[in-house]
């Protein structure tokens, strides 16, 4: 009963995103624009392009989860299905759980898929593709967890918008940090194993008590 | 059984209504009255366990729902129906879409047929392959209403359900809502309207009213 739930929100989230495609492509879009710009802004210098890449992309695939961030809960609050989810015999962790994952299936994965592709513009190694990639999968979920959280605490709230920024981009500051810094050890030779193990240490907690914390402000944002 | 003692909610620093207190035993009906603004809604929240009240307390079958009993939490909420003033659909859904995931979530999985029964009955079976965002106030408002006639829940809480619907679809609501009581539910909602809630048969549903009034 209880995973029955689970994937029916998972599935539900998956096939709005399919109707409303606009809406998840302008995130990914955002992505690859501001990826594709900076080698021509910068020019073919390829020494600075290898140095750069790691946080170029890391930047854009922080902003563009951001983007979609807001939207996470709002068309749920406003159409009364967040109600009916709070209602449910499930517990709710458990429901938000499932819509965080749907949200990063939709916003997070493109990003990880994609992001090898861009880097190939940036000049990065083979190596550091796979670096960049991995460092992505276990980076962008903590990136809708833990925004999450902070999507359902301005949830509401006029000038969300603005509020969500300012309360999350500080968490994502470590991520960007790890995630950056295993690109960059790659590239310099150093092992990327201790940045790997610090991102799993992030998602981790993340997994667990992202959904709990968000269940928990979204109830107070439901009164 | 649902059993409320003396429930009250501040809202603004000042109390709403009167504090209430009443009971609904299986086929019983009670009816909120009270003009606008005196919180019916907001008591209805209350008893679903969507907002907390500011003093009383809400018993199903007999013990408090609150955090130390979540056995009795969960059993109240299988046996919940509630359908608020937002409709909780999806307008990018069609109407079987959205009723199939609604069930799941309550942790059922119904046949297709089911739900395409149930839409019928609301008289939305034309419309079935349409996404609701092209479809009509009243017709959404039909879809969610569809809701209860799959939900096997045993309390129906209602708020306001009688607005936006013909006269057709009216009729087909108060004998929905009269077989319910028949079967040995309960039913609780608010209107406007006074609404005879009666079966073709002619007989008699035990509903009672209760007037939500200033302090």
């Amino acid at each position: 009963m209880i995973w029955l739930a689970f994937w029916a929100i998972v599935r539900r989230d998956l096939l709005l995103a399919w109707r409303r495609k606009s809406e998840g492509l302008s995130a990914v879009f955002f992505f690859v624009v501001v990826a594709a710009l900076f080698p021509l802004g910068i020019g073919p210098e390829l020494n600075v392009l290898r140095n750069i890449a790691p946080g170029v992309l890391w930047v854009g695939a922080l902003l563009s989860s951001m983007l979609a961030l807001q939207r996470l809960f709002e068309a749920d609050y406003r159409d009364g299905t967040l109600e009916q989810m709070a209602l449910s015999p499930v517990a709710m962790p458990l429901l938000i759980g499932a819509k965080m994952l749907a949200h990063w299936l939709v916003s997070g994965l493109p990003l990880v898929l994609l992001a090898p592709v861009l880097g190939l513009q940036f000049d990065l190694s083979g190596d550091a593709l796979v670096t960049l990639t991995l460092a992505l999968l276990l980076g962008t979920p903590i990136l809708s967890l833990v925004g999450g959280v902070g999507a359902a605490l301005t949830l509401g709230v006029r000038g969300g918008g603005v509020l969500l920024s300012l309360l999350v981009l500080p968490l994502f500051v470590p991520v960007l940090v790890f995630g950056a810094g295993a690109v960059q050890a790659q590239v310099s030779g150093l092992g990327v194993q201790a940045h790997l193990s610090i991102l799993m240490a992030m998602l981790l907690p993340a997994v667990f008590f992202g959904p709990l914390a968000s269940a928990f402000a979204l109830r107070i944002a439901l009164e | 059984m649902l059993t409320i003692s003396n429930i009250s909610c501040i809202r603004g620093g000042s109390p709403l209504f009167a504090p209430v207190s009443f009971s609904l035993s299986p086929g019983q009906a009670l009816h909120i009255e009270g003009d606008n603004g005196i919180g019916k809604t907001s008591l209805l929240r209350v008893i679903c366990g969507l907002s907390e009240a500011d003093s009383g307390e809400v018993l199903w079958n007999a013990s408090p729902l609150n955090g130390q009993n979540p056995d009795t939490v969960e059993n109240f909420r299988s046996s919940l129906c509630y359908i608020g003033h937002t409709l909780s659909l999806k307008d990018e859904l069609t109407g079987p879409e959205n009723l199939l995931i609604d069930a799941q979530l309550f942790g059922r999985n119904l046949p297709l047929t089911k739900v395409f029964d149930a839409l019928r009955a609301m008289g939305l079976s034309k419309w079935t392959h349409l996404p609701l965002r092209v479809l009509s106030q009243g017709q959404k408002r039909r879809t969610t209403l569809a809701r209860l006639s799959l939900s096997n829940a045993k309390l129906w809480v209602l708020d306001e359900p009688f607005v936006a619907l013909d006269a057709h679809s009216f009729n087909n609501l108060r004998g929905l809502l009269a077989q319910h009581l028949q079967q040995g539910g309960m039913l609780l909602y608010t209107s406007h309207q006074q609404v005879e809630l009666g079966l073709p048969s002619g007989l008699a549903m035990d509903v009672r009213s209760i007037r939500l009034v200033a302090t």
